[in-house]
């Protein structure tokens, strides 16, 4: 049964990441995303990490991607128009990237290149996989937690600066 | 039981499209997604191998780049609204000279 | 066939079905008649009787209304993505729909469709997907009122979504779970305070540092629902009527049906969370009880939400934000510590 949804969910996420970067609309590609993502996250339920899962519905599809709709909308882009050699040649190169990059795993993976061996402890998953996560994360991984916090008051700092534009200079510079 | 192999493949194609997206197209919302993707790529190998080791600390990079993510999501965007204003394009290739 | 009904996983899901079936059933009767207490409600509220021809009292008034409404003529606008247009309403109704599967209504397992160990932040990912709905059909209509109202709902979503998903954390802190069963549990029994037992039941509301979230959770749920004192997304006097202005017919008859299953979807995890779920007299001899329990505490509830509506004017807008940002987070991050530290020192103590 799991095997057969794993299928499911990976065609289904590597079907809209596929339209994500075909279709010209950016409206749609962002929707596409979104449901990538939801698969993304059908398939974290499977290998057993329930948080991440959730995690990644709450913070993917339901505010970057709602931020990246944001954006679109006010900015109200229109259909992607790509014509002309030189884009057409950028393109055939991008493909070309593509195809060799999947051509390299292919033949790693023929060299029989494996997983590697199981862990011999597992970890210690008393009171569920978020519970579990939360002990690592405030006791090993502490000094790392803390440190994204700051770096997201940079980000918000950030953001806030650049949304708010250049203030008008009395002296005339700048624009 | 999914085997590891399975979902390594799997990250690695999506890796592949996201790479691919970021070479062809030349909307940079789009670009931007593709970007997304391929940190999500990562992010499935990371949950993909803290399955094979039985640890977590493979769960926990992923909470870490998801955090990363939002915040390069938050700025960026706010870069792209910005050149838009001064330029009125989101096309990389139109936005090639240095000075305002 | 007979080695198939033997098999546990085929019965597990078959329950499943089932009760996915019930639920689905009852919500549909639950959302016509509560659109009809509203009405009700409403009439007495503005000293008047509201509907009553059709049939006596006026309770056949919810069949009248789905008949109406499926034989309205659907009308798409010019300039519309009519993919988006077709695809909004359904997503207003999935998120709700979803969420009602983690809710314990009673003692389990006969009134818990599946018990996962994530409840809580399956609840708070589909309320954080409803804001799709309500952007895309603003979006999609290609009308200004539409678009306004939906890029209004979505930032008035994001932003409360916030203090809600603090205000439960003080909740979290005392049960220890995120499975909304456990914290269910954990509210049986009589109130203790200091190794005296209080003639009040266990309810997290009774808990003086889950008093304030209580409250906070309650405010937004109201915006969150996009409900009066917060319905700026479709305040009628300036944006027609927000982002459905373009819906007509049995689209239009989802947005509403998304907008009360939300409704009922809040009530039900505010009563899990803080109300003591399924728990009340008499529950332990008579199971059943729990349902009957439940089903009193949440229609207390959203008597509750109608009452507020019909009582209270509008926000405006930048009252709206400033409420969320400056008063509600603030407070609800202060809760959270005041909590953490006295449970700490409660369980150290």
């Amino acid at each position: 049964m799991v095997p057969y949804l794993f299928l499911g969910f990976a065609a289904m996420l590597l079907a809209t990441a596929l339209m994500v970067i075909l279709h010209k609309h950016p409206v749609t590609s962002a929707l596409f995303l979104v449901l990538s993502f939801s698969s993304l996250a059908g398939i974290y339920l499977l290998l057993q990490a329930e948080f991440v899962g959730m995690v990644q519905i709450i913070v993917y599809a339901g505010a970057i991607m709602v931020l990246f709709l944001f954006v679109i909308m006010y900015l109200n882009l229109p259909h992607d128009v790509e014509k002309g050699a030189q884009i057409a040649v950028r393109r055939g190169i991008g493909w070309m990237v593509g195809a060799l990059m999947l051509l390299f795993a292919g033949l790693l993976a023929k060299k029989g290149w494996v997983a590697g061996p199981a862990a011999t402890a597992p970890a210690d998953l008393s009171g569920g996989n978020a519970a579990a996560i939360g002990r690592v994360l405030y006791s090993r991984f502490l000094f790392p937690f803390e440190i994204t916090s700051i770096l997201l008051l940079v980000a918000m700092v950030g953001a806030i600066v650049m949304a708010k534009g250049r203030p008008a200079s009395p002296e005339g510079e700048g624009e | 039981m999914i085997p590891t192999e399975w979902v390594l493949a799997l990250s690695a194609v999506l890796f592949t499209i996201g790479v691919v997206g970021v070479l062809v197209r030349r909307n940079a919302l789009v670009i931007f997604m593709s970007i997304e993707l391929m940190l999500n790529a990562a992010n499935l190998a990371f949950v993909a191998f803290a399955r094979q080791q039985q640890s977590l600390d493979g769960q926990i990079f992923v909470f870490f780049v998801m955090t990363v993510a939002a915040a390069e999501v938050a700025v960026g965007l706010a870069i792209i609204v910005n050149l838009f204003r001064l330029r009125e394009t989101v096309f990389v290739d139109e936005i090639n000279l240095l000075k305002g | 066939m007979a080695a198939l009904m033997q098999n546990e996983a085929f019965q597990v899901a078959l329950w499943a079905m089932v009760k996915v079936g019930i639920i689905l059933g009852v919500m549909l009767g639950v959302v016509s008649y509560l659109i009809y207490a509203e009405r009700k409600i409403c009439g007495h509220i503005q000293a008047r009787t509201g509907p009553n021809r059709v049939g006596p009292l006026g309770l056949l008034q919810p069949i009248a209304d789905v008949g109406k409404l499926l034989f309205k003529e659907e009308f798409i606008p010019a300039g519309a993505n009519k993919v988006v247009f077709h695809i909004a309403p359904i997503l207003a109704v999935f998120p709700a729909i979803v969420t009602f599967s983690v809710i314990p209504m009673g003692p389990p397992p006969m009134f818990v469709v599946t018990d996962i160990n994530v409840g809580l932040l399956l609840f708070l990912a589909m309320s954080s997907l409803g804001v799709y709905a309500i952007t895309l059909g603003g979006w999609s209509s290609n009308n200004k009122y539409a678009l306004l109202g939906g890029l209004r709902s979505s930032a008035q979503m994001i932003s409360y979504e916030l203090a809600m998903g603090l205000s439960t954390i003080p909740v979290l802190l005392r049960t220890g779970t995120l499975s909304l069963s456990g914290i269910v549990d954990a509210q049986a029994g009589q109130l203790k305070a200091f190794d005296t037992v209080l003639p009040l039941p266990n309810w997290g509301i009774f808990h003086w540092y889950l008093f304030l979230p209580f409250f906070i959770f309650l405010i937004c749920s109201f915006a969150e629902t996009n409900r009066a004192p917060f319905d700026l997304p479709e305040a009628e006097g300036e944006l027609v009527a927000g982002f459905h202005t373009e819906y007509s017919s049995m689209k239009w008859a989802l947005f509403f049906l998304g907008e009360y299953m939300n409704m009922i979807v809040i009530c039900s995890i505010m009563v899990t969370l803080f109300l003591g779920g399924w728990h009340g007299p008499g529950v332990d001899k008579f199971a059943p009880l729990g349902l009957v329990w439940f089903l009193t505490k949440l229609f207390a509830l959203l008597f509750f939400f109608i009452w507020v509506r019909w009582t209270y004017p509008r926000l405006r807008y930048d009252q709206l934000m400033g409420f969320g940002w400056k008063v509600l987070l603030p407070a609800s991050v202060v809760n959270v510590m005041i909590a953490a530290v006295w449970l700490y020192w409660r369980a150290n103590a």
